[in-house]
């Protein structure tokens, strides 16, 4: 137990890839279900009748002010005994961080419905487009330049939450770090080093270019 | 699912809750701290200042929080060799550094947008830098800091459960024991918590509409308007005004 060892960081470099694997395989699930879902959330809270948007809004409320870990534990315990045991981690896990993040992804393409000036609005009627018309090709298209950049910041966000996912089972870096320190009673120091350096490695760059991309897309629009 | 034994284990949580709240309030107050450190350094004008403390806070916001935490609680004392006696402290600095990070942000936006004319009128009443800092920019930044200050403050008291993760018995922790005691569902006992957090929450939300608002008056900033647009303003061409709650487009994380 003293100080940094070459050694085993070596060697516990390939098991923490691994895990680092794990985590991009989870943000990939669960960054498609957090856009999608985000979306349908957030043309719902527009367009269904009170008694499904009221709802709607307090379940999204209620996942957004509550933690992910404690949903995770919530989801997983609920499928685990009473739905299904066969169903992984992984699956149940990705579902959750999906659902968690498409509540406040859902707050952001709200964020861009609402800046579209209501004269768009009004055109749409006055041209009498059908409902789909006017979602498909006046709102949407000018919501995802407001929304995209601040959708993808969540996106990095819940990239760097997927270690949260490891109370429940989930494989990733965290779990693999533990694994070797069972076998080996060593290698806190690394593995956790690496996997914090990792996270950087590859949120940063990603982080960078979202900037540049919000920077762009506010230069163009207002 | 037995109802009667979790209303039975109810009491229990007390001294969790207390854990939780404790971890809570202690973080959210070093980070302000943090914050306020870092979102001074990263406006400040000299290259010294500011880049060693930008730097910090891309380390910070690059990585995970989760890692961040375990790596506190078991990186950090191998390399400093030293043992923390109160593992409660580990997760209030971890919790601390990355939401103090986060909001540093916070604090150089709020520092940025104060209109220039301010500072040049400070400057021509031969302010010193201390006293253009505390009598005319910091009053005027504060109001607009804290509706993102508040996200941030839910979203510490969300990661406080994960202190449970490192060993520190907050309610999280409880309702994962309890709840895997023989006989016993972790249903009910997460139901429960998940009450609680929201509650608190809740707590957070109202008490920094409070502030808001005490702030806003304070430097003769009217009321912000109400949350639902006017109907007539529509009508009258007026812009629909938004929540300030509602998440910034664009904010980090």
């Amino acid at each position: 137990m003293n100080g940094w060892s070459n050694e085993i960081a070596s060697e516990i470099f390939p098991m923490v890839l691994e895990g680092f694997w794990t985590v991009l395989k989870v943000t990939f699930v669960a960054g498609i279900l957090a856009i999608g879902l985000g979306l349908v959330v957030a043309i719902a809270e527009q367009t269904a009748p009170a008694w499904v948007r009221r709802p709607l809004s307090g379940l999204m409320q209620f996942i957004r002010n509550t933690p992910l870990l404690v949903q995770a534990l919530f989801v997983w315990y609920t499928t685990s005994l009473y739905i299904n045991p066969e169903w992984s981690a992984f699956a149940v896990g990705s579902v959750v961080l999906g659902l968690h993040y498409a509540s406040y992804t859902s707050e952001s393409y709200r964020a861009g419905i609402e800046a579209i000036p209501p004269g768009q609005w009004e055109a749409a009627t006055a041209l009498s487009l059908p409902a789909y018309r006017t979602w498909g090709v006046v709102i949407l298209p000018q919501m995802m330049r407001r929304s995209t950049a601040a959708v993808a910041n969540w996106i990095i966000a819940m990239f760097k939450e997927v270690p949260v996912l490891f109370a429940i089972g989930v494989f990733e870096m965290i779990a693999q770090v533990d694994k070797y320190q069972g076998l080996h009673y060593a290698g806190a120091l690394e593995g956790y080093t690496i996997a914090g350096l990792l996270f950087l490695a590859a949120s940063y760059p990603v982080a960078v270019a979202t900037r540049r991309l919000e920077n762009r897309l506010a230069k163009s629009h207002y | 699912m037995d109802w009667s034994t979790v209303i039975d284990s109810l009491p229990g949580y007390a001294e969790p809750l207390l854990v939780t709240i404790q971890v809570t309030v202690m973080a959210s107050a070093l980070a302000l701290v943090v914050a306020f450190a870092l979102g001074l350094a990263t406006s400040s004008k000299h290259l010294v200042v500011r880049t060693p403390a930008r730097a910090f806070v891309e380390l910070i916001r690059g990585s995970s929080v989760v890692v961040q935490l375990f790596w506190f609680a078991y990186a950090m004392p191998i390399l400093l060799g030293i043992q923390f006696n109160f593992q409660i402290l580990v997760g209030v600095i971890a919790l601390a550094l990355n939401y103090g990070a986060y909001s540093s942000e916070v604090v150089r936006g709020a520092i940025a947008a104060v209109p220039k004319g301010q500072l040049e009128a400070a400057t021509a009443l031969n302010f010193t830098t201390f006293q253009k800092m505390r009598l005319v920019v910091l009053p005027q930044a504060w109001p607009e800091m804290i509706p993102s200050l508040c996200s941030f403050a839910i979203m510490l008291l969300k990661a406080s459960a994960l202190v449970s993760m490192i060993g520190i018995a907050d309610i999280t922790f409880w309702a994962d024991t309890l709840g895997g005691r023989p006989g016993q569902s972790p249903l009910p006992h997460l139901t429960v918590i998940l009450v609680i957090y929201f509650v608190l929450a809740w707590l957070i939300w109202t008490g920094m509409r409070w502030l808001e608002n005490k702030a806003k008056q304070s430097v003769g900033v009217a009321k912000p308007r109400k949350l639902k647009a006017d109907p007539n303003a529509d009508a009258l061409g007026g812009v629909v005004e938004k929540s300030s709650t509602t998440q910034r487009r664009g904010g980090v994380k």
